[in-house]
């Protein structure tokens, strides 16, 4: 195992371990309430909208399929995208890592068409690998303003806040909330919100058509992510709903987009199943309002300047592992997020990511290192109902295992004395590998939870570690006699 | 048919009324059941936290015990989820390829107790009776592990004198998770809750489960909250008869 | 929780550490990267047989066998208006006649018209017709009601419809500036469902893919319609047999 000091600047680990961070979301009513409408509402469109496809479990089988065979030959792939790109008018860059990708985006920007002003601006469309490299600040320090287009990015731009879910980051905030940040600060960015501003969603969509309007006429340069690319053709992909990205990518003269290397497939026919899992899985919908798909440059229509950066930042780490690679599959629907009790729970700052849930926590460990996010991969119950959300067919919870046992060898290696737990799981599997054993502890425990257990025969309060157990549940005592010494007596002997 | 009992380390330990009604309900269907004294522990626990060379042990010690069965039933989902999906992983990893070839030889006799019922001995009605209000809880691994679909209902609208009640928001998980539990009690404990309300809304006097693990940690809230609501395995209500309980 | 500058510094302070110096000379050596990534993952890849070639991973196409709907027009009809488009069926007679009462009840004056948009739709509209050559600037654009354009394809399954810059469609921001966006569909345009359209397509012209008006599901996931795209699309969908559905 490699070591994590060299892992800066992949999804940013900011917070406490995750049972800390989660205890402050947790205590927060106002931020559970909205998570568990929010998350509520999604479910059941989700069933809807995958419910009506007959064939849905051949497009997961075929959609797993796809991103296993491009996996397996990315850099085939990656190589004919970009030949065809290239062939078709636009320039690929490869970055290794965030720094290196966020200065070929400034040097793009810098360069890029316009007049003195506008030259430090962009307008961008939602991204996640540019949150994961840290664009925005980075641009901020070389003194580019980067405004985020999408409504949710914007009320976390304004809000000077952090994303908690990959396709809606501001599902944190309630209505309530964003009419108040959008009040405060959309003025200081821009056109300021109306003086009668209400929290009615369709006057908050209106508020932000305004403040955007001018922006998108004027951009100079755009920035953009990828959902798909198609290495057969050079087709990039953007999924969208409000008509910011067609925004970005049609007006400005030159479009930067950067994407992470897993996101190319191989064909631009592939996309045929890839359009129809997303937008089924993501938001509930047969189709996403605004899908735009591009070739290069073309004459007369759209960027004349068309910058793609293919992003490694951890992805070839990812690689490496074959059990942990199929993480790369991740389309980022974010259906594993809203089905998922501990995320309904606790939200997606807990994870210290601008990848949470289900899919963060097993993304997020293997991009910056088992050690910096040791304990994500033990934020989950294993429920197994990212699984059976996920368009892609990721098996979230064989992964989650799979760095559970990457964390304890690492805590193992690092260590002089073995951890308490690791000192009471070895202990624990000397009895469990013996029935003799067993057979002792099982009449000790008898003993002991006759002792330890108060009113009502019930165990109240346990030591330790276990404590936080005990907190909220009674645990029955141990009873007098185990099922196998019933089983010696009432059938052996008989 | 040679049918072998593996009632897991929780049941045998804590809730052994569970192993025996298991046995009563074979037994009453006319089949003799064994339980191989040296038998122990899935090794779930240490798999699923990440102790995998400590899982090694119970995993070549279920394959040895358990060897020569026709069928190897268990009152745990979870237990029958680990040693189907996770055995044959970890003696693959290992790379021995006994092991490999004995896990993989009593793997497939392996049924959760609602499959052997219901697919093996192809009945849904086993003589129980039960005259109470009743609820269910598909566990994680009953419903998304093991696959169990609508088996254990089968079988419990099958019991006399049941009154059988929907639970809502029934696939959802109850927050245990295993050690999940106990390194994030906070976030086991808000999930939990969101379970006992659903499950005291109901107004059943019994909740049951597959699991002996998710039902004493929903119990043990019920308790702590002094519902009166009691928690029972599913096999215990199949096992009632006229007076039981 | 507020983006502290803990969690920011990282991104920015990385590249000295960790990567072989070679690409890292003159601030962005990217030939040099591409060879780091492409070793990279030929690197994390020895596990894949040296022998296999991407067709041997198979992929099992049988969602392709399309379950087929009774009516694909009136499937489409329901599903475009289950996004909140306007969607109004006519003959080819009567086009002319549908567009220019659609433009009259939403009040349009000035109408982008582009290249190649059958000029037999526009004989009875009293609406300022504006063509696109010279190209509009995106302020005139801005200025303007409507536009007006055909369709390349279109989907049932899910309401959809694909522009690609052909005759009749004008370049993607004609179709995205001005609030109302009325596309004329022709029902043998219509495929079942995504993989048929995407069969018909050219990969190397823009394509826009319009399923209902602008919306967002931002706030609080509730959708609502009318961003930054066209607030209101008009569909109107010309049905050789006779229909009759009239405005």
């Amino acid at each position: 195992m490699t070591d994590d000091s060299d892992h800066d600047g992949r999804v940013w680990l900011g917070t406490p371990a995750f049972p800390e961070a989660a205890r402050s979301a947790l205590a927060d009513t106002r931020l559970r309430h909205n998570l568990r409408h929010a998350t509520t509402t999604i479910r059941a469109k989700r069933l809807d909208a995958t419910g009506e496809v007959p064939h849905w479990e051949e497009l997961r089988e075929a959609g797993a399929a796809i991103k296993r065979r491009t996996t397996r030959h990315l850099a085939h792939y990656l190589e004919q995208l970009e030949a065809n790109v290239t062939a078709a008018g636009g320039t690929v860059h490869w970055a290794t890592d965030a720094a290196e990708a966020n200065r070929i985006v400034e040097r793009l920007v810098r360069a890029g068409g316009g007049g003195e002003a506008e030259r430090h601006e962009v307008v961008k469309v939602k991204s996640m690998a540019t949150q994961e490299i840290g664009l925005n600040e980075a641009l901020a320090a070389a003194g580019i303003t980067a405004y985020e287009t999408d409504l949710a990015e914007l009320i976390v731009q304004l809000g000077q806040d952090r994303p908690s879910h990959i396709l809606v980051p501001a599902i944190h905030r309630n209505r309530a909330e964003i009419r108040e940040i959008f009040a405060e600060r959309m003025g200081e960015r821009g056109r300021a919100a109306p003086a009668d501003l209400t929290d009615d969603p369709k006057a908050l969509a209106e508020a932000a058509r305004l403040h955007l309007r001018e922006k998108f006429l004027t951009a100079r340069v755009a920035i953009s992510g990828a959902n798909f690319a198609a290495a057969d053709t050079g087709t990039i992909a953007v999924v969208e709903s409000e008509g910011n990205g067609r925004m970005c990518l049609t007006l400005p003269e030159t479009l930067i987009t950067v994407m992470g290397i897993e996101k190319v497939v191989p064909s631009f026919a592939d996309l045929e199943l890839f359009l129809q899992l997303l937008p089924r899985s993501s938001t509930g919908e047969r189709m996403n309002p605004y899908t735009s798909l591009w070739t290069g440059v073309t004459p007369g229509d759209g960027p004349q300047d068309f910058h793609l950066i293919l992003l490694d930042n951890g992805r070839t780490d990812v690689l490496k592992d074959t059990v942990g690679r199929q993480a790369l599959a991740c389309i980022r629907c974010s259906a594993c997020l809203n089905v998922c009790p501990v995320y309904e729970r606790t939200g997606g700052h807990a994870y210290g990511s601008v990848y949470p849930g289900p899919i963060g926590a097993v993304l997020t460990p293997q991009l910056a290192g088992v050690r910096r996010a040791a304990s994500l991969p033990f934020a989950s119950t294993l429920c197994g109902a990212c699984y059976d959300a996920c368009p892609v067919k990721i098996d979230i919870p064989e992964i989650l295992v799979h760095l559970r046992a990457k964390v304890v060898e690492a805590k193992r290696d690092d260590r002089a004395l073995p951890t308490p737990e690791a000192l009471a799981m070895k202990a624990a599997s000397t009895v469990l590998d013996s029935p003799g054993l067993l057979g002792v502890a099982q009449r000790a425990a008898a003993a002991g939870g006759r002792l330890t257990s108060g009113r009502g025969g019930r165990i109240r309060r346990l030591p330790g570690p276990l404590g936080g157990w005990s907190a909220t549940r009674d645990t029955p005592p141990p009873p007098r006699e185990s099922f196998r010494a019933w089983w010696r007596e009432n059938r052996e002997e008989r | 048919m040679r049918i072998g009992l593996f009632v897991t380390c929780l049941n045998d330990t804590l809730f052994p009324g569970t192993g025996r009604a298991v046995v009563t309900v074979l037994e009453r269907l006319g089949h003799t059941v064994e339980f191989p004294r040296d038998q122990t522990c899935c090794a779930q626990m240490h798999f699923n936290t990440g102790y995998r060379p400590e899982s090694v042990p119970m995993v070549a010690r279920f394959a040895r015990v358990f060897a020569g069965y026709d069928a190897i039933v268990t009152p745990s989902a979870s237990c029958a989820a680990m040693i189907r999906d996770n055995h044959p992983v970890l003696a693959e990893q290992l790379g021995d390829a006994a092991l490999r070839e004995a896990v993989a030889d009593v793997v497939p006799a392996v049924h959760e107790l609602t499959e052997f019922l219901v697919d093996v001995l192809g009945v849904t009605d086993v003589g129980a009776v039960f005259p109470h209000r009743v609820t269910y809880h598909p566990t994680c691994h009953s419903l998304r592990g093991v696959r169990l679909g609508d088996r254990p209902l089968r079988l419990l609208r099958a019991v006399k004198g049941i009154d059988l009640v929907d639970l809502a928001a029934a696939d959802a998980c109850c927050g245990f998770g295993g050690t999940f539990a106990v390194k994030n009690a906070d976030t086991s404990t808000a999930i939990l809750a969101d379970k006992m309300t659903t499950v005291m809304s109901t107004g059943a006097e019994v909740l049951c489960a597959a699991d002996n693990s998710c039902l004493m940690h929903i119990g043990g809230g019920l308790v702590r909250l002094n519902s009166g609501v009691r928690t029972l395995h599913l096999a215990e209500i199949l096992a009632a008869t006229e007076g039981t309980r | 929780m507020k983006s502290g500058s803990k969690e920011n510094s990282p991104a920015a302070d990385r590249s000295e550490a960790d990567c072989p110096a070679g690409d890292r000379a003159a601030g962005g050596a990217t030939a040099d990267s591409r060879a780091v990534v492409l070793a990279r993952i030929r690197a994390a890849l020895r596990d894949v047989p040296a022998d296999e070639s991407p067709e041997d991973v198979s992929v099992p196409r049988t969602y392709r066998r399309t379950v087929l709907p009774g009516d694909t027009v009136a499937l489409f009809a329901a599903r475009v208006a289950d996004y909140r488009a306007t969607v109004v069926r006519t003959s080819p007679e009567d086009v002319a006649r549908t567009v220019a009462v659609l433009l009259e009840r939403r009040g349009v004056r000035r109408v982008v018209v582009p290249d190649g948009f059958p000029p037999e739709f526009l004989t009875r509209t009293d609406a300022d017709l504006v063509g696109d050559s010279p190209p509009l600037s995106v302020r005139q654009l801005d200025s303007l009601d409507c536009t007006l354009t055909t369709a390349a394809v279109a989907i049932a399954e899910t309401g959809t419809i694909v522009l690609d810059t052909g005759p009749g469609q004008g370049r993607r921001a004609l179709s995205l500036i001005p609030d109302h966006h009325l596309c004329v569909v022709r029902a043998e345009q219509i495929a079942p469902d995504v993989p048929g359209a995407l069969a018909g397509l050219d990969p190397h012209r823009p394509l826009t893919f319009v399923s209902g008006p602008s919306a967002t599901s931002d706030i609080e996931l509730q959708r609502v319609e009318g961003v930054h795209g066209p607030r209101t699309l008009d569909v109107v969908l010309v049905v050789t047999a006779p229909s009759g559905a009239h405005p």
